[in-house]
């Protein structure tokens, strides 16, 4: 478990989440910084933004925090950071850590040719899927990518009706089906909670986290 | 200021130029410019064996370095892709009639529980365009259905592809299988997809990882040339 300031180091697909989770504990002694959303397209590229990052910050906090999950980069990560004894958030992607595992799975048990949203990449759908993918530029190629898809699954933490809507219209533009699943921060809390409470400094109130308050 | 650019007749071009303007095509993914290229060499007695090695493999090998070196992103790459196979679809009946004995055969497929064949499809058309026979299983393949396949065509290599962290063991699945059945020498097993790497195909007993098409190809052809 970490100990006195810690710094979190996110990707920024999932800033949001992360610092709505630490606000909502109370976790003063957490400090949350970002890397470009953009590297959830370009996974080989994420070893080394969070090496140059942990190297930038190392000296601002007590514990280092990674809050990325393998996310395609096969192993290349933890290499990174094993040696220094940095954690990371459980799991393959952000998909699996929003869902948590077990149910992550049974999604994809039911379903191979599910293709998965976030809130985040609803938001973003045309700059990180659309032109991340070149269908901007060669619509022609939709069928390669989503040939094999069946549906589009939102799994939604804030549970807006907009982004909800704004899912199903995604996934009308593919062709596929909709599914829409409520996950709320749960899951993510949960993996962030063993690592970020108590950490900090102890206070009279003792440990100000709980999983209780997170939405 | 614009600049104005006269187009390009192709038929007007020598051979020299014409390749390097196939070059150029098939790394835009000009798939119709790459096809008409193709046929203009065709007309000119080009064998389709040499237009497809000098000019089609060796324009996607380029491709598949400036993918390597991040120059180039996979909607690029499946454009290109897209373009050979305009250049192939010419020259495949061609290659056929030729008779020509491939120099080795690979069953290929994507595992049990995994969707996902870009790459799959694009080591599939490179180890064709390698002179590979290529039986291609598709997607959500299980074990028994790599096995049949095995027996059925008894290939030199099997290729197993998987994107997903939650799909990559089902590899294991199908060599343990093959292990069990006696089969699992007869063949080279190799691996590839975007979450593995070497170290999980020496855990899983593959004989080798590919990082990407030209890598596959590559590896393919130590191994049934057998200096591997």
């Amino acid at each position: 478990m970490a100990t006195g300031r810690v710094m979190v180091i996110a990707c920024g697909a999932i800033a949001r989440e992360v610092l709505r989770i630490r606000d909502m504990n109370g976790w003063d002694h957490v400090e949350v910084q970002c890397l470009p959303a953009g590297l959830h397209n370009t996974p080989q590229a994420i070893p080394k933004a969070v090496s140059d990052k942990i190297e930038q910050v190392r000296n601002q906090a007590d514990t280092l925090f990674v809050a990325y999950a393998d996310c395609g980069t096969a192993g290349a990560l933890d290499r990174v950071l094993e040696p220094l004894n940095i954690e990371r958030l459980p799991g393959a992607h952000c998909y699996e850590f929003f869902a948590g595992s077990e149910a992550f799975g049974d999604l994809t048990d039911e379903q191979p040719g599910s293709f998965y949203l976030t809130d985040f990449l609803v938001r973003h759908f045309e700059r990180l899927v659309i032109q991340g993918l070149g269908l901007d530029r060669h619509p022609e190629l939709a069928g390669q990518y989503f040939g094999n898809y069946r549906r589009v699954v939102h799994l939604a933490q804030d549970g807006s009706r907009s982004l909800r809507r704004q899912a199903a219209g995604h996934a009308k533009r593919l062709g596929l089906d909709f599914d829409y699943r409520q996950f709320g921060d749960g899951p993510l809390a949960a993996a962030l909670t063993p690592v970020l409470e108590n950490a900090g400094p102890a206070t009279d109130n003792g440990p100000s986290a709980s999983l209780e308050k997170t939405p | 200021m614009t600049e104005e650019y006269d187009d390009i007749i192709l038929a007007d071009l020598s051979d020299e130029e014409l390749i390097e303007q196939m070059y150029d095509d098939l790394y835009d993914g000009l798939a119709d410019e790459v096809a008409e290229g193709t046929q203009i060499l065709l007309d000119r007695g080009w064998e389709a064996k040499r237009i497809l090695d000098e000019v089609l493999v060796a324009g996607m090998t380029i491709v598949g370095v400036d993918f390597r070196d991040g120059i180039l992103f996979v909607p690029e790459v499946l454009m290109a892709a897209n373009s050979m196979k305009a250049g192939m679809e010419l020259l495949r009946p061609i290659l056929a009639d030729t008779g020509a004995k491939p120099i080795g055969k690979m069953v290929i497929g994507t595992v049990k529980g995994d969707i996902h064949d870009i790459g799959k499809n694009l080591v599939g058309m490179m180890m064709e365009g390698a002179g590979f026979e290529v039986v291609d299983l598709g997607i959500n393949v299980e074990a028994e259905t790599f096995a049949a396949a095995l027996i059925e065509h008894r290939p030199d290599i099997l290729g197993m592809s998987a994107l997903l962290t939650t799909t990559m063991p089902y590899m294991q699945v199908v060599i343990d299988t093959l292990t069990e059945r006696g089969l699992r020498d007869d063949f080279t097993v190799l691996v590839g997809g975007a979450p593995l790497n070497e170290e999980f195909s020496q855990a899983i007993g593959a004989d080798a990882y590919c990082r990407d098409a030209a890598v596959a190809v590559e590896t393919a052809r130590r191994f049934v040339e057998g200096t591997a």
